[in-house]
C-alpha cells in the first residue's frame, strides 16, 4: 500500500511539473500561435536571478536569502518580467510572421538568454539550498514523501483552480479565451490585443518561475541547462494535448508524469537510464494514432 | 525535353557554389597554417550539415530541430568502424564481434554513417512525416532528445557521456571539400527531381498539391531520408575531423549553429544555405578571436565567453525580424543577374 502511494505521489508531483510547464507554453500558443522555445531558459533565468553573478563553483546566494514570503513573489515577478520583456522587445515584431518564423526566433532568444547566464555564471552547475525546510519527509497513508512533493502537487492544483477561475470568471480571462479562439475577430470586437498578449506572457513567465522554485529546491542545484528537460516534456505535453488546448496540456502533462514514473518502476534496472527515451517513444506512438493530439483545440485546424 | 531544360536552367547554381568552396579550399592551401586549415575544414563540415538541413527544411517548409540526431548516429558509426579493435574493446565492450573487428577507411565510414542515418530517418520519418507544421517540429525535437538520451546512457556501446577517442584524424582539407560539394550536388539534384518539385509544390500550396495527386507524407519522407543520409555522412566526417565523439557534440549547440546559418542565408535557397555558412562562420571566427583576447596597445581586450552565441542569436533574430526569408530569399545564384524564381509559362519548354 505504502509503495503504491509512493508511486502515485511521485507521478503526481512529476506530472505537476510537466503540467505547469505545458500550461505556460499552451497559454502563449493559444493567443499568438507562438511555440515558445525560450520558456525553458526563462525557468533557468529565474533560478539564477536568486544568485549574485560570479563564475565560481560556489553560488553566492543573493536574493535567495529573502524570507519565503518575499522570495516567492520576487521570483514570480522576475519570471513574469522577463517574459513580458521578451514579448515587448522581440515577439511584438513578429505579430504578422508565420508560426515557423516565430518558433525559430524564440529558439534563438532562448539561446541568447542561456548564454547570457553562461557569461555571468559559467556553465558549471552550482549547488544552492533553496527553501531547505521543504525537504523533510511527511507521512501520508503509509508513504513517506518529502514535504516539497506534497507542496508541488497542492500548488499545482491551486494554480489550476485559480487559472480556471481567472479564465472563466474575469473579464480579462474572457478576453484571453476569446483571443485564443479567434484572434482577429476578438480584436474587432474590442479586445485589446497587446494587453491580452502581455497578460498571457506574464502568466506564462510566472508559471516558469514557479517551476524554477520547485526545481531549484528539489534538485539543490542551479544549472543553465536546467529548464531544457522540463521544457521538452512540456512541449510534448502541449502537442499531445492538442496545440493550444489548456485542459489538454494539463492532462497530457500529468499523463507524461505518470508514464515516466511507472516506467521507472516497471523497467528492468538496466533500462531505467533510458526512461526518457521510452517516454519519447511512447509519445511518438500516441502521435501515430492521434496526430491532432488528444483534445484538439478549436481554431487550430488548418482550413482550406 | 522539359526534363533537360530544368537541368540546364539550374545547373549554374551548384557549379557556382562548388567554385566558391574550391576557392576557400585553395586559400587555405596557400595560407597553409594549421589553425586556418582546421577552420576551413569546420566550414566545409558546416556546409554539409546546413545543406543537409536545407534538403529537408528548404524543400518541405517544415522546420526540423532533430537533424543533428542523424549526425550523431553517423558520428558514432565512424567511431564503431574506424577505431583500432584493441581500443574499441576497452571503451565500448558491448559491440558485436563483427563490428569490433572492423577497421575501414574514413570514406567508407562516412558512407556507412550516411546509410545508417538514412535507415533511422526512414524509421522516424515514417511516423513524423504524418504530422504537420509545428507539431512536426516539436516531434523532431523529441527525436533529437531521444537519440541523445540513448547515446548518453548506453555505456557498453557508446561509452555513455564520456568521449570516445581514437578515431583516426583526417587533416587534409580535400576530402571535406569533396563531401561539401557532393552534398551541394545531391541537394540540387533532389530539388530539381520529380519528388523535390512535388515537395516544393506541397510546401507552397498544400491543398492544391494534394489535389493534384501528390502524396505529401511520402515526398516529405523521401526528403527526410536523403537529408538524414547527408547529415549522417557529415557526422561521420565531423568525428574524423576532431578524432573524438561525445553525445553532447551533436546536441543543441550544433542544432542552433546550423539552424541559424540556414535561417540567415535563407531557408528556401541552396545558395542561401552555403552563403549562410560562409557568412556566419566568418562572424564566429572574429568573435572567437575577440574572446581569446586582442592586444590593443599595452592592454589585452577580451570578450567574455558566451558572447559568440549571444551575437549569433541576435543576428538570427534580427534577420528573422527584417528579412524573414534570409539573405537569399527564394532565389539562387545563377551567374546571371539575380532574379527570383519565376513561374515558367506553360508551353515555353
Amino acid at each position: 500500500m505504502g509503495g503504491l502511494m509512493q508511486v502515485i505521489f511521485d507521478a503526481l508531483s512529476l506530472g505537476s511539473l510537466y503540467a505547469l510547464g505545458a500550461l505556460g507554453i499552451a497559454l502563449i500558443f493559444g493567443v499568438m500561435r507562438l511555440v515558445n522555445f525560450a520558456h525553458g531558459d526563462v525557468i533557468a533565468f529565474c533560478v539564477f536571478a536568486l544568485l549574485w553573478p560570479s563564475v565560481d563553483a560556489v553560488a553566492i546566494i543573493f536574493a535567495g536569502n529573502l524570507p519565503w514570503f518575499l522570495l516567492i513573489p520576487f521570483t514570480l515577478a522576475v519570471g513574469a518580467g522577463l517574459s513580458v520583456l521578451s514579448e515587448v522587445v522581440v515577439f511584438r515584431r513578429f505579430r504578422r510572421a508565420n508560426p515557423a518564423t516565430m518558433m525559430i526566433a524564440s529558439f534563438a532568444l532562448g539561446f541568447v538568454i542561456r548564454y547570457f547566464l553562461l557569461m555571468l555564471f559559467s556553465s558549471r552547475p552550482k549547488s544552492i539550498s533553496l527553501l531547505p525546510g521543504l525537504s523533510q519527509p511527511v507521512e501520508i497513508l503509509g508513504a513517506r514523501i518529502p514535504l516539497l512533493q506534497l507542496i508541488t502537487i497542492l500548488v499545482t492544483i491551486a494554480v489550476l483552480i485559480g487559472l480556471t477561475a481567472f479564465l472563466r470568471r474575469t473579464r480579462f480571462g474572457l478576453e484571453m479565451r476569446a483571443a485564443a479562439e479567434n484572434f482577429t475577430m476578438a480584436r474587432m470586437l474590442g479586445v485589446r490585443a497587446n494587453r491580452v498578449i502581455m497578460g498571457a506572457f506574464a502568466l506564462s513567465g510566472a508559471l516558469a518561475a514557479a517551476i524554477a522554485l520547485i526545481l531549484g529546491s528539489q534538485t539543490g542545484t542551479a544549472n543553465i541547462m536546467m529548464g531544457a528537460s522540463v521544457m521538452l516534456m512540456a512541449f510534448i505535453a502541449t502537442v499531445i494535448g492538442g496545440m493550444g488546448s489548456l485542459a489538454g496540456a494539463v492532462i497530457a502533462g500529468f499523463a507524461l508524469g505518470a508514464i515516466a514514473t511507472v516506467m521507472q518502476v516497471i523497467l528492468p534496472p538496466d533500462a531505467r537510464a533510458f526512461r526518457d527515451a521510452f517516454v519519447y517513444g511512447a509519445v511518438i506512438l500516441v502521435l501515430i494514432f492521434r496526430p491532432q493530439g488528444l483534445l484538439a483545440a478549436r481554431g487550430t485546424k488548418e482550413r482550406v | 525535353m522539359a526534363r533537360y531544360s530544368i537541368l540546364r536552367r539550374t545547373i549554374a547554381t551548384p557549379l557556382i557554389l562548388s567554385a566558391l568552396l574550391l576557392a576557400f579550399a585553395l586559400i587555405a592551401w596557400f595560407v597553409g597554417s594549421r589553425p586556418f586549415n582546421q577552420t576551413v575544414i569546420d566550414i566545409f563540415l558546416q556546409v554539409v550539415f546546413v545543406v543537409g538541413l536545407y534538403t529537408f527544411i528548404g524543400n518541405s517548409g517544415v522546420i526540423s530541430f532533430g537533424h543533428i540526431a542523424f549526425a550523431c548516429l553517423g558520428g558514432y558509426v565512424a567511431a564503431w568502424t574506424t577505431i583500432k579493435p584493441m581500443m574499441k574493446g576497452t571503451a565500448m565492450p558491448g559491440l558485436p564481434d563483427w563490428l569490433m573487428q572492423m577497421e575501414i577507411p574514413f570514406w567508407a565510414a562516412a558512407l556507412a554513417g550516411g546509410t545508417f542515418a538514412a535507415f533511422w530517418a526512414l524509421v522516424f520519418g515514417a511516423v513524423l512525416m504524418r504530422l504537420s507544421g509545428i507539431a512536426a517540429s516539436i516531434a523532431t525535437f523529441a527525436m533529437l532528445a531521444m537519440v541523445n538520451a540513448i547515446y548518453s546512457n548506453w555505456s557498453s556501446v557508446t561509452a555513455a557521456t564520456s568521449s570516445v577517442v581514437g578515431i583516426p584524424i583526417v587533416r587534409s582539407i580535400w576530402p571535406y571539400m569533396i563531401a561539401a560539394i557532393l552534398a551541394v550536388f545531391v541537394a540540387w539534384a533532389f530539388s530539381i527531381s520529380r519528388h523535390g518539385l512535388a515537395l516544393r509544390a506541397a510546401r507552397d500550396e498544400p491543398t492544391a498539391a494534394a489535389a493534384s495527386g501528390i502524396n505529401i507524407p511520402r515526398v516529405r519522407l523521401i526528403a527526410f531520408v536523403i537529408s538524414g543520409a547527408i547529415m549522417g555522412a557529415g557526422g561521420a566526417l565531423y568525428a574524423h575531423s576532431i578524432g573524438l565523439v561525445t553525445p553532447d557534440t551533436f546536441y543543441l549547440g550544433l542544432t542552433f549553429t546550423t539552424l541559424s546559418m540556414l535561417v540567415v542565408g535563407g531557408m528556401g535557397s541552396l545558395s542561401g544555405a552555403v552563403l549562410g555558412v560562409l557568412i556566419l562562420s566568418s562572424l564566429i571566427q572574429v568573435l572567437r578571436w575577440l574572446e581569446a583576447g586582442v592586444q590593443v596597445g599595452a592592454s589585452t581586450f577580451a570578450l567574455p565567453g558566451g558572447v559568440q552565441e549571444i551575437a549569433l542569436g541576435v543576428v538570427m533574430i534580427l534577420i528573422l525580424m527584417f528579412r524573414p526569408s534570409g539573405i537569399m530569399g527564394n532565389s539562387e545564384l545563377t551567374g546571371l543577374r539575380a532574379r527570383t524564381e519565376k513561374p515558367v509559362e506553360p508551353g515555353t519548354d
